[in-house]
């Protein structure tokens, strides 16, 4: 599946299951993963499972609460949500990623001038 | 930080839960994605398939999800731990001896450890004691305690003049059990009581827990001031029960009215810390006096340094005011030795406690070269297992984890049997009074006991488990194979093997050196002439009532009591005397009648005994020219005495000393001469000694009787009270004791060590038997195809037998000349404990040689008789 793509960084992915779960509201874990692979049009098709390693890391961090509830098709399953200090952290840690892609970016215009 | 620590950790307590709830999320994932792969347009099975494909390996993601939320280190260790148990009971014969062996081990180590660290390393219970200095003298003109004390004068001077201490207190060692009679609260009891300086017990940071410290008022011994006396927390607990009444209340010491002014607190023991083996009740103040003063050498010093000041410090300041002080009395010889206190209390056990420590280590580096073996030779039946581990995955780091947990949890075990072990060993050692060691009372297993058990614990398992893990072959050992132990495999396990029994059998011989030369010593000094007969003789404290005031009264008492206690049946000989042997010294210079002596050439220093007659017969001391005193000897009559040999020689020799006189007390003519007497320690020479009759002097201060019989003691105490007190009815209800106590405690330092060590060397050899066996036998099984073939071939039984045995012999051969080497290098340190024998003793070198060839030959006999009956045809077939 995705083993010869590029590896997603822990911390990214973090990132990514962050902002979707503060865009979209409650969310399960297979609805995360798809929603991530949608966005990124399938350039980051993952083993969906290791979204399950971030979501656990995320909750004991106390960045997203679970709680089992319902699906759209009427289905259980774990939703998970962002939590006040998920919004703090997410917030801090786009204006980081915002900070190192536009240092990043420069950095590659100027190699492409050059 | 922390919020995730705790989540792991809830985690990690309930992983049953965790999993079940991932299980099910799995489950709703999966379904929703089958859904979905369906709704694609797959057949249900496809996209249930396809589901499954996406979502990864499920076992993988659980291992992974379990690791993420969890503690994956503690995980694994539990894991290893729950394996470990489930080898451990296995092998239940084998698991019972290893722990039984490191039990024994640890146990050891761990009273060891407590000994020392109540003996050596724990701080003496008084207030800063590292500011506590021990302030002897060396007075080379007299002997015994004598010339390690100073006169009142020079205290006081001391400790006026001095600048670095903040203080020196002092009391007195001539003090002897039972000094003080204690009437008027039921039975008249004999205590034995301490005279201390006013300032002792606040220099030493004592306080009273009833009452109060001696006051500058109860020191002055003026005419008419009361006595105060302070008690011993146990003699306020047995004798007064306790009661917080007893402050204020008089008690009648030595026929006088004496005020208790406090009780001492109990975790105070002068006795466990300067006194050892002896027990004291009583504090009486020091009579810091003029008078008291001329009666010489009385006082020992102990100074709290000042803030700020060092033992060089003093020790540069008393070498200025030592001879300053000399000077007020030029014929006493005063010479300050300044040494820490802790170290004048325990310095002199050092040596012997370190010869138990190596002791002990030794022990446990047979144990665990020992144990090593053991698993080695397990680890070969294990083989087929650890390489199915690999194959399956487990990579190398974790089969030595595992194998390492195994020790460890095994040591672990170990060391919980060896510390009951411990502590029912150190308890019953603290309770012991029979050993003259300083703060054996405080004794215990504490905190720092059980850390040291478990650490040591830690460090055995990994000693004795590291080899055997480090020969846990990887997965590419090959060891699935059948027949897989290779050549090579073979020779270097058996090479590790035997390098181990050489070094199990070279400590053991070091240590069978270190007990043979002590327990030689210890016979030496049992065996050694001590002048009297302790077999069949007993003491009593029988100092005369205060109404026996004068000194023909207290005659009249001695004549009345010996010749009724020389009534009774049973008694040979009945004597008395101010001093035993093997206890307190006083000496005086004394020289012949007329001739010249000057202050650089003084008259010798002589031991003196206050004794009647029937002294010596009692003590069984010889006779060797002259006669005995005699009751006849009375203070009107000639003034006489009795000298030893040594001083015969001293003062007159070549001529004839019966009919000299002595010039001591008084002009005394020589009547008799006796043979020497041990009288200062079981290992030191005697010097000179004289007797003085007891009815021409009044300069003694305390009486024994001394009784030889020939019936058994018990049966003589009763008797002999009975006839005592029809002449004095208040003499209280002395303890007997025999003469033979006196000599065990005198050496039971010695026993002490000697005991301990011989246990250990014990162990070891029985450790070491076990250890050449082991790899004898093993040897002979790996071997069993060879032997059955040689003897196919027509070797006969006694052949393969001589070989095993010769191949015994050169593992115990190499293993002795190593010890050899060792045990010399140990006997040059020991040299201080030793007595009449030389640390290269060639008895005990050949004593060893022979307990170790004859163990090694039993030991490897045996396997090698089963060896010899291997059926060759047997063999042959199984091929």
């Amino acid at each position: 599946m995705g083993e010869d793509k590029s590896e997603i960084l822990q911390g990214t992915l973090d990132l990514m299951v962050l902002k979707t779960l503060d865009a979209m509201g409650p969310l399960h874990g297979y609805g995360i993963a798809r929603r991530i692979e949608q966005i990124s049009e399938q350039a980051l098709q993952v083993n969906q499972g290791t979204v399950y390693l971030c979501l656990i890391r995320l909750v004991q961090k106390r960045w997203i609460t679970a709680s089992w509830g319902t699906s759209e098709n009427n289905r259980r399953a774990k939703f998970y949500a962002i939590s006040k200090t998920g919004r703090k952290q997410l917030a801090a840690e786009t204006e980081n990623w915002e900070r190192v892609s536009n240092v990043i970016g420069r950095l590659l215009q100027l190699e492409t001038r050059s | 930080m922390w919020t995730r620590i705790a989540a792991r950790i809830r985690a990690f307590l309930q992983s049953p839960e965790f999993d079940e709830d991932f299980d099910r999320e799995m489950e709703s994932h999966l379904a929703m994605l089958a859904e979905d792969n369906v709704r694609k347009g797959m057949t249900p099975e496809e996209g249930r398939r396809q589901a499954r494909l996406r979502l990864g390996g499920r076992t993988q993601l659980g291992e992974a999800h379990r690791e993420h939320r969890g503690l994956p280190a503690l995980e694994t260790l539990l894991q290893d731990l729950r394996y470990a148990g489930r080898a451990m009971r296995r092998d239940s014969g084998l698991t019972c001896f290893v722990i039984l062996i490191l039990g024994l081990g640890i146990g050891a180590s761990t009273a060891v450890f407590s000994l020392i660290d109540a003996v050596l390393l724990r701080p003496l219970p008084f207030h800063d004691p590292a500011r506590l200095v021990w302030i002897g003298n060396r007075d080379v003109d007299t002997e015994g305690v004598s010339g390690e004390t100073v006169p009142v004068n020079h205290y006081k001077a001391l400790r006026e003049q001095n600048g670095t201490f903040a203080d020196v207190a002092a009391f007195s060692p001539f003090y002897r059990t039972g000094d003080d009679k204690l009437t008027g609260n039921g039975e008249p009891q004999r205590l034995t009581g301490l005279q201390v300086s006013q300032n002792f017990f606040p220099l030493l940071g004592v306080q009273p827990i009833l009452g109060t410290q001696f006051s500058y008022e109860d020191c002055q011994f003026r005419w008419n001031s009361p006595k105060v006396a302070l008690l011993s927390y146990s003699l306020w607990q047995t004798l007064f029960h306790g009661e917080r009444a007893i402050v204020g209340r008089q008690i009648t010491l030595n026929d006088t009215p004496v005020r208790v002014i406090g009780v001492l607190p109990r975790s105070f023991s002068f006795d466990s810390v300067f006194a050892p083996g002896n027990r004291i009740d009583i504090y009486l103040p020091y009579p810091l006096t003029e008078q008291a003063s001329r009666r010489g050498n009385e006082l020992a010093m102990i100074g709290r340094l000042k803030p700020g000041a060092t033992l060089a410090s003093a020790r540069a300041e008393m070498s200025v005011l030592g001879p300053r002080i000399r000077r007020m009395d030029p014929d006493r010889n005063f010479q300050l030795l300044l040494s820490p206190l802790a170290e004048h209390v325990s310095g002199h056990l050092r040596t012997a406690l370190l010869v138990l420590v190596c002791a002990v280590g030794v022990v446990m580096l047979i144990a665990c070269a020992n144990l090593a073996n053991l698993i080695l030779a397990r680890s070969a039946t294990r083989q087929k297992e650890m390489a199915i581990r690999a194959a399956l995955g487990a990579g190398r780091p974790r089969l030595v984890r595992q194998m390492l947990t195994e020790s460890v949890l095994l040591s672990c075990c170990g060391a919980v049997a060896g510390l009951g072990l411990a502590f029912a060993g150190t308890r019953g050692l603290a309770q012991l009074n029979a050993f003259r060691i300083p703060m054996l009372d405080s004794l215990r297993i504490d905190a720092g006991a059980v850390a040291f058990t478990f650490l040591m614990a830690l460090a055995t398992g990994v000693v004795f488990g590291l080899i055997p893990a480090l020969q846990t072959p990887g997965a590419a050992g090959g060891g699935l194979k059948e027949n897989a132990r290779g050549a090579s495999q073979g020779r270097k396990q058996h090479w590790i093997r035997n390098t181990l029994v050489v070094s199990e059998i070279a400590f053991a011989c070091v240590l069978l050196v270190g007990a043979g030369l002590l327990i030689r010593s210890f016979l030496r000094v049992l065996d050694v002439n001590l002048g009297f007969q302790p077999r069949m003789a007993a003491t009593m404290r029988v100092d005369p009532g205060a109404q026996f005031s004068t000194r023909a009264l207290r005659n009249g008492f001695y004549d009345e009591a010996l010749r009724r206690v020389r009534s009774i049946p049973g008694i040979q000989a009945a004597g008395l005397t101010d001093v035993l042997p093997l206890g307190i010294n006083r000496s005086w210079n004394c020289g012949a009648k007329g001739r010249p002596y000057t202050n650089s050439n003084l008259p010798p220093p002589i031991f003196v005994r206050i004794v009647s007659d029937g002294y010596i017969r009692a003590m069984g001391i010889p006779l060797r020219a002259g006669r005995d005193l005699a009751e006849s000897d009375a203070a009107s009559s000639k003034f006489v005495i009795l000298i030893n040999e040594n001083l015969a020689r001293t003062l007159w020799p070549g001529q004839d000393p019966v009919g000299q006189i002595l010039a001591c007390d008084k002009d005394r003519e020589v009547v008799g001469v006796v043979s020497d007497v041990r009288h200062l320690a079981v290992e030191e020479g005697s010097g000179n000694e004289m007797y003085i009759p007891i009815r021409q002097t009044g300069d003694y201060s305390s009486v024994d009787l001394v009784m030889r019989t020939t019936v058994p003691l018990t049966a003589l105490a009763l008797p002999v009270r009975r006839a005592l007190r029809e002449v004095d009815p208040t003499l209280p209800a002395n303890e007997f004791h025999t003469l033979q106590d006196l000599v065990d405690k005198a050496v039971s330092p010695r026993r002490f060590v000697v005991m301990l060590l011989a246990g250990f060397s014990a162990f070891a050899l029985v450790l070491a038997s076990l250890g050449i066996y082991a790899v004898v036998s093993y040897s002979v099984s790996q071997r069993k195809r060879e032997i059955g073939i040689r003897m196919a071939l027509g070797a006969r039984a006694g052949e393969v037998q001589a070989g095993i045995v010769r191949q015994t012999l050169l593992l115990a051969a190499a293993g002795i000349a190593l010890g050899m080497a060792g045990s010399w290098a140990l006997g040059r340190t020991m040299q201080s404990l030793l007595y009449g024998v030389t640390a290269g003793d060639p008895i005990t070198f050949a004593g060893m040689l022979g307990v170790l060839t004859a163990v090694a030959l039993m030991a490897g006999y045996l396997p090698a008789r089963r060896a010899s009956r291997i059926d060759p045809a047997t063999i042959l077939r199984a091929e």
